[in-house]
């Protein structure tokens, strides 16, 4: 497998309060503030790869970080610390300022959650698709007529609907259109957050299957963001699960499902309604996440809601091991890879843990 | 919803703006009525000089302060000229200033607006300090105090109006923008290779531009009345250019001696301009706005 | 066995007049709900799950209008019942909870004052007692620190808190009846299933009988003892869970499973749902809805739609149901 995206101890950190504004930080040293804002901690130390024709899921919930690690990988965003590689060459170097006239721009494109909220309004259907192969690719005229058609067809979009604007169509129509545009410049990898979320059941399918089939077409690497587990589960070769900044556990998307190994995975997974699964209470995690502004970098994050919270895991953070093709940052790894029992079970069978 | 595979038959952009406005007009008979209505005060204005029976400037004392009748329709003023040529030729000069006014407040505070929305920080600052001073002075006094020092010239009343509602367009333009600097179409851009001031001239600019098209046609109005009011205290235009501001002013003396139709006349063809001028800013957001068509 | 019901509609047809045309939302909607019970109205969007509540509650769009039909909660027919008579029921014997907790709350109240304003209106009781009250469904709802939640605003509190706070406000008076409305749409997943278990857990313990309305059929699967799938403003299909499930018999309801993710093993399983929703503007509409869409359409689908009784719980109105042992999947196709 090559690698196609390499991540190293990517970090991203937003400081609380009046930010990086020049003024308000002269106001505050001036009122006798603190030197140094507290910071959330959206992204914490990450690292993974992408390999060239993979789908990877990235799975997570609100406040993980996971928008945030996607608009910093799509280069929209800066780095506060960390290597993001394109092939070779080191992204980060870039400002994501002046990232838009890169000539690796069209390498990474996206596809959005709301398809209608991506679509500047004044654009016809064309006009969206047409925009980043006239800017990336300077085509012009009856070339830039054609391929937008050709690409258009390839998503399955009717070409009578080009001239349509985003509020004459359908969620499913403008989730084609999202799709078009970003495909039309052939990226190396496409990063599509959330595509289906507001899309209606029936036309979720189509459009998984149209993804699934642009992939087989374009030779394409997907990273794929979801909340939605069943779609992931489908969809995607490998997982990863984020909590609260960091990559809790990794691995082959079924595997990580079917026997999920980090105790958040297993909360996130119990909690996914089923057919035919009564709902069970067993797993259910209780109070809130804790605080993402300068969290202490010794306890683990998981710590106070996770149901194992033992002493071990306020006095060090776990970090991402290997386990043959599985990553989980947990403590308690081995006692439940080895065992395949649920350390939940363990918690309640033995409390002294 | 599920996807409709319909066949629709496709029609370019210009098709599809005709068979809209066609819809909006219909729909509303009143915008229809103002567009009529506006139609004919830029035919006044284009073909004014031609249309008009008399000489706007020629003076015929021997016939001064004759009521309506056959032969002058609006009757005579003071000087004797034919008070129904002058309100005709007039309304070149005053749909000028309109217009312009309007272009002019458009560029500045739209442009400054957006550019203050988007990027925020010092540019925000300064734009807003700028309109702060602007709107420290009671706005005719400002009008007045502009022209009178830069000269009594048309450009320079233009000037006036134009700074005069830079505070107004600045802010609507800024809050536009403001809105939409996050927006998922920006970020799509940016993937899409667009800097920042291409995203804020090709993706902001017209959206912000709907938003701002029914202020431009209240704004059109009050151009009017700004330049009816600086020339009825001297300022701005001077005679004997033909003006509706000029003409109210110098017939508000005869108004009490009875002679009526030196004021009244330009003064209905002034509330009829903008009258139509803010009727026709419902209708024309309506037909600019692709939002608002099925 | 006959339990009292808590609610029953029958006929229900709603309109909807729009600048382009006259849409018919509802078209004889029935079906109804005993005491304690737990249901689902399942559909897509589209589908009149949500004006139907609307309509029962009476809080329709102005646009909006009851052609037909009754809703029959006890004695009263909600549909013709004065606005005072319904203001009164509303928030006391039958409430209501909406999808996005943090914009159906009060931005410019505590939350606190919120619960306590159902207390007072409902049950009648005076503000310091209503005050302390509200505290005491907030560490109901599973808030933690109730006494000092309470003075806080909704824009303070995380979605998932907002939505236990509506909660309380929807059961601070004890109704018989709870509507939720896609009360999870908006949240995570974990915080989907606590809250969902809240839900059940008061709805044992006040024997309150509860209408989820949900487009995720897994979730309605888990969640409610019966089902009922509704399609472009009709009821298609009303069945206990298990049968819904183990035995599909409406066309739609076997294509709808199809399509949902957690019903196939592998992406090519997953089959979408032919053809696309009627327009609802149009006065041509068939009797069945989805006959337009149906393979398994047949010339006795130009009748008036049957309420076809199998197993007396179990419900289909079409004329041509889908075969007993039928696979659920592309099963479609062979008449």
């Amino acid at each position: 497998m090559t690698v196609l995206l390499d991540l190293e101890h990517v970090s991203k950190f937003f400081p609380v309060g009046a930010g990086p504004d020049q003024l308000a930080r002269l106001k505050r040293r001036l009122s006798g503030g603190p030197e140094r804002l507290p910071k959330v901690y959206a992204v914490d130390n990450v690292s993974f790869v992408i390999n060239k024709g993979e789908t990877v899921g990235l799975v997570g919930e609100s406040g993980c970080g996971k928008s945030t690690l996607v608009r910093a990988l799509t280069r929209l965003v800066d780095v506060s610390d960390g290597s993001i590689k394109l092939g070779t060459r080191e992204l980060a170097l870039k400002p994501a300022r002046v990232f838009a006239r890169d000539r690796d721009r069209a390498r990474i494109q996206m596809v959005f959650q709301d398809a209608g909220d991506s679509i500047n309004p004044r654009f016809t259907a064309f006009d969206a698709i047409a925009d980043p192969l006239r800017r990336l690719r300077h085509a012009r005229g009856k070339a830039l007529k054609d391929r937008v058609e050709a690409v258009a067809s390839q998503c399955g979009l009717p070409l009578a609907l080009l001239s349509r604007f985003p509020h004459q169509m359908s969620g499913g129509q403008r989730a084609r259109v999202g799709i078009a545009r970003a495909i039309a410049v052939k990226p190396d990898l496409l990063v599509l957050d959330e595509p289906t979320a507001a899309l209606d059941v029936s036309v979720q399918v189509i459009i998984l299957q149209l993804l699934q089939q642009l992939k087989r077409e374009l030779g394409m690497s997907y990273l794929f963001v979801s909340h939605d587990l069943s779609v992931v589960r489908l969809l995607c070769d490998r997982v990863l699960v984020m909590y609260l900044g960091k990559i809790v556990e990794s691995g082959p998307a079924r595997a990580v499902f079917e026997r999920p190994w980090h105790p958040y995975t297993q909360a996130l997974v119990a909690a996914v309604p089923r057919f035919g699964d009564k709902a069970t209470e067993r797993l259910r995690l209780k109070g809130e996440p804790r605080s993402p502004i300068d969290p202490d970098q010794n306890v683990c994050r998981f710590y106070g809601r996770c149901p194992i919270s033992a002493s071990d895991c306020k006095t060090k953070a776990p970090a991402l091991r290997r386990f043959g093709n599985r990553h989980v940052a947990c403590h308690f790894a081995e006692e439940f890879v080895v065992q395949r029992i649920s350390p939940v079970h363990e918690a309640q069978a033995n409390p002294q843990i | 919803m599920t996807d409709t595979t319909a066949a629709v038959p496709r029609e370019s952009p210009v098709a599809s703006l005709f068979r809209h406005s066609r819809y909006v007009l219909a729909q509303n008979p009143v915008t229809g009525f103002a567009f009529l209505l506006f139609l004919l005060i830029v035919l006044a204005a284009v073909f004014g000089s031609q249309i008009a029976p008399y000489d706007p400037l020629a003076s015929n004392t021997a016939q001064a302060l004759k009521p309506p009748s056959a032969q002058h329709w609006f009757g005579t003023d003071q000087l004797g000229r034919d008070v129904f040529s002058r309100v005709i030729v007039a309304t070149r000069l005053d749909f000028f200033i309109a217009v312009t006014s309007v272009a002019l407040v458009f560029l500045m505070g739209g442009l400054a607006g957006v550019a203050a929305g988007f990027f925020g920080g010092w540019t925000d600052r300064i734009v807003g300090r700028i309109a702060d001073t602007i709107m420290a002075f009671p706005l005719f006094v400002l009008a007045m105090g502009i022209v009178a020092a830069l000269g009594n010239k048309v450009q320079n009343i233009v000037l006036a109006t134009a700074i005069v509602n830079f505070p107004l367009y600045a802010r609507i333009a800024r809050a536009e923008a403001n809105v939409r600097r996050d927006a998922g179409f920006v970020e799509a851009a940016r993937l899409s290779g667009n800097a920042d001031w291409p995203i804020l001239v090709s993706q902001i600019l017209p959206n912000v531009f709907p938003i701002l098209v029914v202020q431009m046609s209240l704004t059109m109005g009050y151009a009017i009345l700004n330049a009816a009011g600086l020339s009825f205290i001297g300022l701005g235009v001077r005679p004997p250019t033909p003006e509706w501001g000029i003409m109210v002013a110098e017939g508000a003396a005869f108004m009490v001696s009875g002679q009526w139709w030196n004021a009244f006349f330009p003064g209905a063809a002034l509330m009829i301009a903008v009258f139509c001028f803010n009727l026709l800013g419902d209708g024309l957001r309506d037909i600019v706005d692709p939002r608002r068509r099925t | 066995m006959t339990t009292a019901l808590a609610l029953r509609v029958e006929q229900l047809s709603v309109e909807f007049r729009t600048r382009s045309g006259i849409v018919r939302a509802l078209d004889n909607v029935s079906f109804s709900i005993r005491k304690g019970e737990t249901i689902a109205l399942v559909g897509e969007s589209g589908s009149g799950k949500s004006v139907t509540a609307y309509a029962v509650m009476g809080i329709l769009d102005p646009a909006g209008l009851v052609t037909n039909g009754r809703a029959m909660f006890g004695e009263i027919d909600l549909l013709a019942a004065s606005p005072r008579r319904l203001a009164a029921i509303r928030g006391g014997e039958i409430s209501m909870i909406f999808q996005n907790p943090r914009t159906a709350l009060n931005p410019i109240r505590s939350v606190g004052r919120q619960i306590a304003d159902v207390l007072i209106r409902h049950a009648k009781m005076p503000l310091r007692k209503a005050l302390l009250q509200a505290i005491e469904m907030l560490r109901t709802v599973g808030i933690t620190d109730p006494a000092r939640r309470a003075s806080a605003y909704p824009f303070e509190l995380s979605g998932g808190m907002c939505q236990r706070v509506m909660i309380a406000m929807a059961l601070a008076a004890k109704p018989t009846l709870l509507i939720a409305d896609e009360p999870t749409t908006g949240l995570d997943v974990t915080t989907q299933a606590v809250i969902m278990d809240l839900i059940a857990d008061l709805a044992t313990e006040l024997g309150m009988a509860t209408i989820f309305i949900t487009h995720d059929l897994a979730l309605a699967s888990q969640r409610a003892t019966r089902i009922v799938v509704m399609h472009a403003g009709q009821v298609v299909e009303n069945a206990p869970t298990a049968d819904l499930f183990g035995q599909a018999r409406h066309p739609y309801t076997a294509e709808l499973i199809a399509a949902t993710p957690d019903s196939a093993a592998d992406l090519d399983d997953l089959a979408a749902i032919p053809g696309s929703l009627p327009d609802l503007r149009r006065s041509d509409l068939p009797p069945c809805r989805y006959s337009e869409r149906c393979p398994r359409k047949i010339e006795r689908c130009a009748q008036p739609l049957p309420q076809t009784v199998i197993d007396g719980e179990h419900v289909v109105a079409c004329w041509n149901p889908l075969p007993v042992h039928a696979r659920l999947k592309r099963a479609i196709g062979a008449a």
